[in-house]
């Protein structure tokens, strides 16, 4: 708890940044123009569908979607501009905060204009109010408290929805959620929650007190609440103030996907090249898959660590059965440096595979050891997977290899297989190798009798503009080529989900005995 | 002071007002008399340019409306209306203070200015200054809204049924007490009514209105005495037609026994 408490300023200035930037921004685009479509339905109609239409798209789909989005924008204004557009981190967060802000302020302030008594607006002509008299003296103060209230809705969903931009790179509260979620540290998911609705609840409350203030012209209450609002934005963005030029050399910047395995390595690798080099590092946790990907290759995060298999089959789209884990490895080298100019410093030495798991008695019930012996007994077995395995081109092999055909696939999120998989919720799993969670909870993986799944070798892959700036940083990372076994991955990952300690801890505890050796 | 030359306005094929000609003389107060649909309050707002004429113009002291900004003619020019419009989110000061403000008065003079204006309409300043519209009667609020019209000391002043929506006492108190006021302050004023009583109260001269065109224009015994058409002469009657049924009740009420 006291290590979630220490991490508690950062996240929320991170959150509070990103929450009141796309709420700002939300303000300047829809009030603007909600008074400009107010009472013409022509216009009226189809904006608020089509803000509408974004409402209805999944906040985590609709932040993971602002990535590629980003990148080809990017591509476009790198070409014709020079201008670089960073499409991970606070940029894809914001855009897409700000698309969810739009609508409930956007129908609020067309409803409240709408809702203002056109006598009022005739008698404030009457009396010899310009136009802009009129919406700045009648109109506006009248239709306020309803686009405050839309507004105070909009701020609610921002500050949850927030809580999803960690894996598109933007560092937010959510990071002690999909990382607590991930490792099992409910200390840290409920610090995560609480504080994420202690901040809705406190920028509502400000609003409001705002908004009275300003509607009774208790100028004090308006005040303190208008100076609360600024010392909150003053806080936010300090640290955009900043001028460039006094920020210490960028950090190695170290990305990790959203599993414990790789939370432990990003620390490691962090680690190492501190030791090794004194360069400042950061790591960025808790990336989509692909995220993480497009991020090494477009040079915003420099190291991560990815799995031959995925790169064999997911981006060089490999279906053919490989026969040894020494030639994929040599070939995804080769394809990684050809094609995205990424190096592999090293291969870590343990495997974290696909594999197919049952419980341990189950199978033996049913006399299965080899997946070969699964495929009679699949039509009446539930299979559960993580997120992207059945949408993964490994599983269609698998399918094709074994003629696997089962009653059903469930996805859930990979930390919950196990436990379900245990208490007989589904009867196999997808496992990855090296989860301590494995020989843990009594589950037997099954053996692999016809290759179907490629081999899955851990790679530190660097980042093209590491690899020429900074080569020391990779040969300390090329120095932990063959240190980690599949056993003692198995037992770092266990120390985690299991003994609750944090990865930082037992990255430091595993290169302290590497030292010694 | 008040000229409406020609003036006609249309909405498509259908004509609202038409080749409508007026003149207002300084100080006097000119009853606008029709129906509903008579075209009547259309006339009003193409004085002051809150709809624009599509024909003929208005001019004012001799001066082409047109000649001004909208917002800067309707400054100089009172307005008040039957809805009232005053502004909920405003105190009773300051909607009274909106065309000084307008104008740019200093604050000391906008001030003194409005109590001024309370005073002048029998409201006590003190009591009613801080009030919200929502807390005053309809007929402090019908106060209300002749100050704010009187606010920027206009020399014209323009009426839309501005008692039509009282109840018949304080319509009659508020007939009589505005009569006087405007003796007072001798301020030129167009008054839009369908009431013939309040018409006859309070016209120097009445101008009948009829789907658009102007029926007749003259004093109250003018009309009364020398109807020029039909609807001019029923219109008339009216009134004495009230009176008669008022008098029949009063003699059956005094032949009754006991009585």
């Amino acid at each position: 708890m006291a290590e979630q408490l220490r991490l508690l300023p950062g996240y929320l200035t991170a959150h509070l940044q990103l929450t009141l930037a796309a709420l700002l921004l939300a303000v300047a685009i829809a009030v603007p123009l909600g008074l400009a479509v107010a009472r013409r339905s022509r216009l009226e109609t189809p904006l608020l569908g089509l803000a509408g239409v974004v409402q209805t798209i999944p906040g985590l789909a609709l932040l993971a979607i602002m990535v590629p989005a980003l990148a080809m924008l990017g591509q476009l204004t790198q070409r014709t501009l020079g201008l670089e557009l960073r499409s991970i981190g606070f940029l894809p967060a914001l855009i897409a905060l700000t698309l969810y802000a739009l609508l409930p302020i956007l129908r609020n302030t067309v409803v409240g204009i709408g809702g203002v008594d056109p006598a009022l607006v005739e008698a404030a002509r009457g009396v010899g109010m310009t136009e802009s008299d009129v919406l700045r003296r009648v109109t506006l103060p009248l239709a306020m408290p309803v686009i405050v209230a839309g507004l105070r809705t909009a701020t609610v969903w921002v500050v949850g929805t927030a809580t999803l931009s960690t894996p598109v790179g933007a560092t937010s509260l959510g990071n002690f959620i999909f990382s607590g979620l991930q490792t099992r540290n409910y200390a840290a998911v409920l610090v995560g929650c609480v504080a994420a609705a202690g901040l809705a609840l406190v920028l509502d409350q400000l609003i409001r007190l705002l908004e009275t203030g300003l509607r009774e012209s208790r100028r004090g209450l308006a005040a303190t609440a208008l100076a609360l609002f600024a010392a909150l934005c003053a806080v936010a963005f300090a640290s955009f103030a900043i001028p460039s030029g006094a920020v210490a050399a960028r950090p190695v910047v170290i990305g990790a996907k959203t599993f414990t395995e790789q939370y432990v390595l990003a620390e490691l690798l962090a680690a190492r090249i501190t030791d090794r080099t004194g360069l400042p590092t950061r790591t960025l946790p808790s990336l989509g898959s692909t995220v993480a990907f497009d991020a090494l290759r477009a040079g915003q995060i420099d190291v991560y660590v990815d799995y031959s298999g995925t790169v064999w089959a997911t981006l060089m789209r490999r279906s053919e059965l490989p026969d040894d884990r020494a030639r994929v490895l040599l070939e995804v080298a080769e394809f990684l440096r050809a094609e995205h100019g990424i190096e592999v410093a090293a291969a870590l030495g343990f495997e974290n595979t696909y594999a197919l798991g049952m419980r341990a008695d189950h199978a033996r019930r049913l006399g299965i050891e080899r997946i070969s012996q699964l495929a009679a007994h699949a039509p009446r077995l539930e299979i559960g997977g993580d997120y992207e395995f059945f949408q993964r081109p490994e599983w269609r092999t698998l399918q094709r290899v074994y003629g696997l055909a089962f009653a059903a696939e469930r996805s859930m999120d990979s930390s919950l297989m196990y436990q379900a998989v245990s208490e007989g919720e589904v009867d196999v799993i997808t496992a990855f190798s090296t989860d301590g969670r494995i020989a843990a909870q009594g589950i037997m993986l099954l053996l692999d009798d016809r290759g179907a799944i490629p081999p899955y070798d851990a790679i530190v892959m660097v980042g093209a503009r590491l690899a020429s700036e900074q080569p020391e940083a990779v040969a300390a990372l090329a120095g932990l080529a063959g240190t980690i076994d599949d056993d003692r991955m198995r037992r770092m990952n266990l120390a985690v989900d299991q003994d609750g300690r944090s990865p930082a801890e037992v990255a430091r505890e595993f290169l302290r005995t590497l030292n010694a050796r | 002071m008040i000229e409406l030359a020609r003036l006609g306005k249309r909405y498509g094929a259908v004509a609202a007002v038409e080749d409508l000609s007026l003149t207002v003389a300084r100080g006097e107060l000119l009853v606008l008399l029709g129906g509903s649909g008579s075209g009547k309050t259309t006339t009003l707002k193409m004085v002051n340019r809150l709809i624009e004429p599509s024909a003929g113009c208005v001019r004012i002291a001799g001066r082409d409306t047109r000649e001004l900004a909208a917002h800067a003619l309707r400054r100089g020019i009172g307005y008040c209306f039957q809805q009232v419009g005053l502004f909920p989110h405003l105190s009773v000061a300051r909607n009274v203070a909106i065309t000084p403000q307008l104008l740019g008065w200093s604050a000391p003079r906008i001030a003194a200015r409005v109590d001024e204006l309370l005073n002048l309409v029998e409201l006590e300043p003190s009591a009613f200054r801080e009030r919200r519209p929502s807390q005053l009667s309809g007929g402090e609020q019908q106060r209300v809204g002749l100050a704010r019209a009187l606010a920027a000391e206009p020399e014209v002043v323009l009426l839309d049924e501005p008692f039509g929506a009282l109840d018949p006492l304080t319509r009659d108190r508020l007939q009589r007490w505005f009569g006087a006021l405007r003796r007072r302050l001798g301020f030129t004023a167009i008054f839009v009514t369908h009431d013939m009583v309040e018409a006859l109260a309070l016209g120097d001269r009445i101008a009948v209105l009829n789907r658009g065109r102007l029926a007749q224009v003259g004093t109250p015994t003018e009309l009364l005495n020398a109807p020029a058409d039909a609807y001019v002469a029923e219109l008339m009657a009216t009134p004495r037609r009230q009176a008669a049924i008022v008098d029949r009740f009063l003699a059956s009420a005094a032949r009754a026994p006991g009585a």
